[in-house]
């Protein structure tokens, strides 16, 4: 089980990211989970996926857009950006313009190769939860959200850049 | 200069702790090597052929007498005496041990300095004219700006892993001497229709494997939208430039895949979206920024003072230094003076621990405790009082520091090349000093005036052969080191690319092609044409002819 980090401690985690899926019979087979499924996959079954008992939310891998969920962003409770490798910095962007120009407030998640050296800067562009790597130190993770106290952006973490408040 | 002030010190004080503890785990084997490349490398930090090397930031080249006196520390301490002035202006040191290295980064913090974004694939270090703030011709000091987009790009959360490396040059004098045509993103200093200061906003420029000018993407902005033009630029490229191939990474290539037209309108489409937002910048924060970059105490002096007069009359090598190495001030009774690093022996950029401690003495007794780095590699005293000129040279010429070939042929631009880069497919500084031992006539040098040679080791262009009007790059042929040889290249105003003039020379040939190329030159000139007029007069053939004519 991978471990999560929200709110600042490791959480249980409610949900169960499927990385690639043929088709929609796989989850009627585990009724009642919440599942995380890929965009492509979101897309192609939706209608099945709305009958489904339990909560579906949806991943966007890093050569994803956020802007083409535009419209159907309120139904999901959370979303989560893939990094397949911690140096693709897309989904930095990704998660900003969620937060920042689409107003999403529900969860984002960064789920993939999540390591101890980057939450800093993810938390600053507007990711909430944070999956990280199974090999990844716990206690060490929770410590690089406080790495620095200040930044000079306007950052999700703090909207006024440092210039306007000196 | 720019003084930190607590939030400043804050961040570069945690910044060394961080690093301290990346290191720590690093060496502990917690970390992987592939895990600790980038954050090494966002501080400056690379493990190299013969030993690591740190590339240390000078914001925009700009450094203090107390900043240098660190630097000869650093160079004494931790490097084998010396140090390397960059193109990029900032100061390399090659030999510090890993282990060291947040002890050297405390070092530097002490004194406002750090290694951050030095390298890596994210925003470097901003560059700009290095007659900032007192050439005659300025629209307005960018320093300012360079200052504002420092702040900006720095620890920039989204920006931290692009696609690849991304410099950004600001110019505001109409001699552009900041390359700034050739970078990732230009920004000029432009007045708008209403007569209002703003910026011209270039993209897509650069050197290396593809080199190319850049092209406009903003015509105008607001000085107040700065930031957010600058931001959409990144984040366009930051989402769509290719990942998938190192060599096709940079923004110039995203620019021309896309094509100008559609990249400027999803910029545009970007910028509509954050303009007005957060990041706008203030008339506050402007004039903040602005307040560290006024002008010095000046006393109130003549141009041409009688002292001046005088030893431009009795002594001929400090009338020739004079004319090479001076330029005018925005301030009567002042002078812009270039220290030329680049005498013969001695590898272009290369600055020893007593000549550094040895500039910071000069700069605070005649320019205020201030220098700039150049992208020539050479060191500027920016206010330097015309009646003390003479004995300043006297004190220059003490430690070496007076060569007057500076703007000519011998004052090359050179990377480190296989002497010291692991990337190198040939050595640089030794053709470099074989081509100052052929011209070593100082008369001979004035008469043929501006000519740039640059060097290259590498496809990398770290010596920015591209644009030297002779420009030298080191080619791989079957295991053995060449130089291909390319002509008519310029950084300045009217940026232009070298073309190659064909099949690539040994090492020992290289002094006599070029001495060939000067001949036609020296043929082919009418009265005051400089290499590149003439050049662009005659075109290539010329050259190649005599390049490669058979011996008689
Ligand atoms: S141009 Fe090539 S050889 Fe020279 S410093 Fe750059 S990478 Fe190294």
């Amino acid at each position: 089980m991978p471990k999560l980090i929200k709110n600042g401690e490791i959480t249980q985690d409610i949900w169960t990211v499927l990385s690639e899926a043929s088709g929609p019979e796989i989850l009627r087979a585990v009724p009642g989970k919440n599942f995380i499924v890929p965009l492509e996959f979101w897309k192609l079954y939706r209608e099945e996926l709305e009958e489904y008992d339990g909560d579906i939310s949806i991943w966007l891998d890093s050569d994803e857009n956020v802007n083409d969920i535009d419209s159907d962003l309120s139904q999901f409770p959370l979303i989560a950006l893939n990094f397949p490798v911690f140096s693709d910095g897309r989904s930095y962007t990704n998660a900003r313009e969620l937060r920042e120009i689409m107003g999403f407030d529900g969860e984002v998640r960064a789920i993939g190769d999540v390591l101890r050296d980057q939450l800093f800067y993810m938390a600053r562009c507007g990711f909430d939860a944070f999956q990280i790597r199974y090999d990844q130190d716990s206690e060490a993770c929770l410590a690089a959200f406080t790495d620095f106290e200040i930044g000079y952006q306007s950052s999700i973490v703090e909207p006024v850049p440092l210039f306007r408040r000196r | 200069m720019y003084q930190y002030d607590k939030y400043d010190h804050q961040m570069l004080a945690d910044r060394v702790a961080q690093f301290r503890d990346q290191t720590a785990r690093y060496l502990d084997g917690q970390l992987s090597d592939a895990e600790f490349l980038p954050l090494r490398l966002q501080n400056g930090l690379y493990i190299q052929r013969l030993a690591p090397m740190l590339r240390i930031a000078v914001p925009y080249g700009l450094l203090s007498s107390t900043q240098l006196r660190k630097l000869a520390f650093i160079a004494r301490h931790y490097d084998k005496g010396y140090g390397h002035l960059t193109t990029r202006q900032n100061v390399q040191f090659n030999w510090p041990a890993l282990e060291d290295v947040p002890d050297l980064l405390a070092h530097l913090a002490e004194v406002e300095m750090h290694a951050i974004q030095t390298s890596g694939n994210c925003i470097r270090n901003t560059t700009t004219d290095q007659f900032a703030g007192v050439a005659e011709d300025e629209l307005e000091d960018s320093r300012a700006y360079c200052e504002i987009i420092r702040q900006w790009s720095t620890f920039h959360p989204e920006f931290a892993f692009l696609p690849r490396k991304f410099k950004i040059a600001v110019c505001g004098t109409k001699d552009d001497q900041a390359a700034t045509q050739v970078h990732d993103i230009g920004v000029y200093l432009v007045k708008g229709h209403n007569d209002e200061v703003g910026f011209r906003i270039l993209a897509g420029g650069g050197l290396g494997r593809t080199p190319v000018i850049g092209q406009e993407v903003f015509d105008y902005v607001e000085k107040k939208h700065l930031l957010t033009a600058l931001e959409a630029i990144l984040r366009v490229y930051n989402r769509h430039g290719r990942r998938d191939n190192k060599y096709k990474a940079r923004i110039k290539i995203l620019v021309r895949e896309t094509g100008i037209e559609e990249f400027r309108t999803q910029v545009h489409a970007e910028w509509e979206r954050i303009k007005d937002g957060p990041q706008t910048l203030t008339d506050e924060e402007i004039e903040r920024c602005k307040s560290y970059f006024v002008d010095p105490a000046y006393v109130e002096a003549e141009d041409s003072p009688e002292e001046l007069s005088q030893a431009l009359k009795s002594n001929v090598l400090f009338n020739g230094w004079f004319q090479q190495n001076v330029r005018p001030h925005k301030k009567p009774g002042y002078a812009i003076v270039t220290a030329c690093l680049k005498e013969t022996g001695i590898a272009p950029g290369d600055v020893t621990d007593n000549q550094l401690d040895y500039i910071a003495d000069l700069a605070d007794e005649f320019s205020f405790g201030e220098v700039r780095v150049t992208h020539h590699q050479n060191i500027v005293f920016a206010d330097v009082e015309q009646s003390k000129l003479f004995s300043f040279w006297h004190k220059l010429k003490e430690r070496s520091l007076a060569s007057m070939n500076l703007g000519l042929l011998t004052d090359m631009i050179c990377c480190p090349g296989g002497d010291f880069c692991a990337l190198a497919n040939a050595k640089s500084i030794p053709i470099a000093e074989s081509i100052q031992r052929e011209f070593e006539d100082i008369e001979e040098l004035k008469a043929l005036g501006e000519l740039r040679i640059n060097i290259s080791g590498c496809m990398n262009a770290c010596g920015h052969h591209h644009v030297g009007n002779i420009g030298i790059l080191g080619v791989d042929k079957k295991g053995e080191e060449f130089y291909q040889v390319s002509l008519g290249g310029s950084s300045k105003n009217e940026a232009s690319l070298g073309k190659i003039i064909g099949p690539s020379f040994a090492q020992e040939e290289i002094p006599a092609v070029v001495r060939k190329i000067v001949n036609v030159y020296e043929a082919q000139k009418t009265t005051d044409e400089s290499f590149l007029e003439t050049y662009k007069r005659v075109g290539i053939d010329p050259f190649k002819e005599k390049v490669y004519a058979k011996a008689d």
